[in-house]
Parts: C-alpha cells; structure tokens; sequence
C-alpha cells in the first residue's frame, strides 16, 4: 500500500512496513510512552506486518528516508455480534513531526485498506485520559460507538469472591 | 453532569461566532437566534470576553466576535468558565444534609457509596468526551450535520 499526498504532506509516503522500519517504530513508541518493548514490536511485527493476512495492516508514514509515524489495524468479525468492522489499535507520530497531518495521511490509508476490503465502519478504543489521541480521533469525525468497554481486576488464584 | 443554562448559551454563542470568526455579532443576534434571553446572554458573553474566548468590539456595528484558537479550545474548556466541575459531590450520589449527625449503618453507606461509583463513572466519561472536542471538530461536525 502506497498512499502520496498532497500539499506540505506530499513528501510523506504512506506504505507497508518493512523488517528494516521495526527499530524506528519503536523508537517513536519509546519517546511517547517512555516503555520499552522490544518483544512486543517483534510479535507485532510478525503478526500484522508479514502481509501473511490481508485483513491485517501495519503502516508506516517515511519522510526523507526517515519513519514519522505508524498505524496498525484489522478487520475484525462478530465480536459480540458486530458485523465486520475496521479496528485501529494503535497510531503515533513521532513528537517532533507532528500537526503536518501525517496522523491524519496514516488514518485515510488504513480506512481506504478496510473500504477495499468492503468495511463500512472503523472503530477504536484508548484510554479516556489520552487527550491527545482522543482529541486526533474526534477530528477526523470519530463519534462514540454504541459500545462500553469494561473490566475487572482479577484477584489471585484461590482468593475467596462474594 | 447536568450543564447549566448559561453552559449551554456560552458553547452556542462559542460555536456562533468561531464558525465566522470575521464577523462580530451583537448579544441581541445570538439571543433572538436561540430565542434566549439578551440580558442572559450579555452576562454569559461578559464572561467569555473576560477568559479571552470572544473578544468585545465597541462602535457601530459592534458585538463580540471569536478570539480563541478553535483548534486547541475544547467545549471542557469552555464549560470550566461557568461550572465547578470538580465540586465535592459532583458525579456523587446526593448526601443526606439537614439529617442529624449519626453513624451511619455499614450497609447504607454501601448502598451510597456504590451508587456514587456509578455516577462517577458516567461523569468521568462525560469529562473525558467534553476534553476530546475541540471548536474546530465542533464546526466540522455541525457542517457534516447540516449537509447530513
């Protein structure tokens, strides 16, 4: 997948990841989130970036030979009911180049692999306090899903429950 | 969380004058717009000319206009101005004010204490989408509704 753009963003290509981008993706996750996973980006990488599944996609937004940016995602059927839809799990540009509408550039080209793949509905979840995250989504027309995300912290094996 | 009426006049007169941050309009414009009073309204747009949301223009012709930055303003921002969002209580199940001090039975203060956990829950969620929309995502949605 190749998606050039327009105007200040044409000199950011849109593409496939390669082997080669892993360090630089991880690079960008490190600077945001302050955690280091190279185990994670390894499995990703395997199970999203190999192109083995054409419902899986792992783009990566390169300027000037550089990786700004990435998104990952996949089409994802009947989870609970819901008929297939595009799942965006993760999305970042790096700090330093950001409000050049390369987040944006990752989104439309991850929609436009979902549409080629006859979805009709993106989703994604985070976590309520990401402001900026959450903020890139509702610009680009996000609304909130007919969904509530729940969960429990599990007490150790053997712990009594009521 | 239950927005005020002036919440509510502010975000309307917010979103009026960024969707044509050129023009200035009176608070008698807005007002007969929202069919809201004007003496209401003066006080509301007082007050967002005070945080430098709208800016005053005096003269013929004069009103206020959009002085903010649509992209980096939120509707929480906004909001903050005219409610104290973070009020002991708020998103919390009413007390029992007035009742005479006693110790309450274990299993009533559960029953408060889970029910204000709910309503928290509802309120941090409607925090957290007010924070997440910018004036500018504001506009884009209401053009997308109006073309909708």
């Amino acid at each position: 997948m190749s998606a050039p753009g327009p105007g200040a963003g044409g000199l950011v290509r849109v593409r496939n990841v390669q082997a080669g981008d892993l360090q630089d993706v991880a690079a960008i996750d490190l600077e945001i989130t302050r955690l280091p996973k190279p185990g994670y980006w390894a499995g990703i990488y395997q199970r999203y970036g190999t192109g083995r599944r054409q419902q899986r996609f792992f783009l990566v937004a390169e300027a000037a030979g550089r990786i700004e940016g990435f998104v990952i995602g996949e089409v994802r059927d009947w989870e609970f009911g819901s008929p297939r839809c595009g799942w965006v799990f993760a999305i970042n540009v790096r700090p330093g180049a950001r409000l050049a509408g390369t987040g944006s550039r990752l989104l439309e080209a991850i929609c436009e692999g979902f549409r080629r793949l006859g979805v009709h509905k993106v989703r994604t979840m985070l976590a309520r306090d990401n402001q900026l995250i959450l903020s890139f989504f509702r610009s680009q027309g996000m609304m909130a899903a007919p969904f509530i995300p729940l969960e429990i912290d599990l007490e150790p094996a053997g712990a009594d429950r009521e | 969380m239950k927005l005020q009426k002036n919440t509510l006049f502010a975000l309307y007169s917010v979103l009026e004058s960024a969707s044509r941050p050129e023009r200035q309009r009176s608070a008698g414009e807005i007002a007969r717009k929202y069919r809201i009073s004007p003496h209401h309204l003066a006080k509301v747009l007082h007050t967002l000319a005070q945080a430098g949301v709208v800016e005053s223009v005096r003269g013929v012709g004069g009103g206020y206009r959009f002085s903010g930055n649509a992209k980096r303003l939120t509707l929480m921002d906004v909001i903050e101005l005219f409610e104290n969002i973070n009020a002991p209580g708020s998103g919390r199940a009413p007390g029992r004010s007035g009742t005479p001090r006693r110790r309450r039975a274990s299993s009533e203060a559960g029953v408060e204490r889970a029910v204000g956990s709910v309503l928290a829950e509802i309120d941090e969620i409607a925090k957290a989408t007010f924070r997440s929309i910018s004036v500018a995502t504001m506009l884009k949605l209401i053009r997308r509704r109006r073309h909708g």
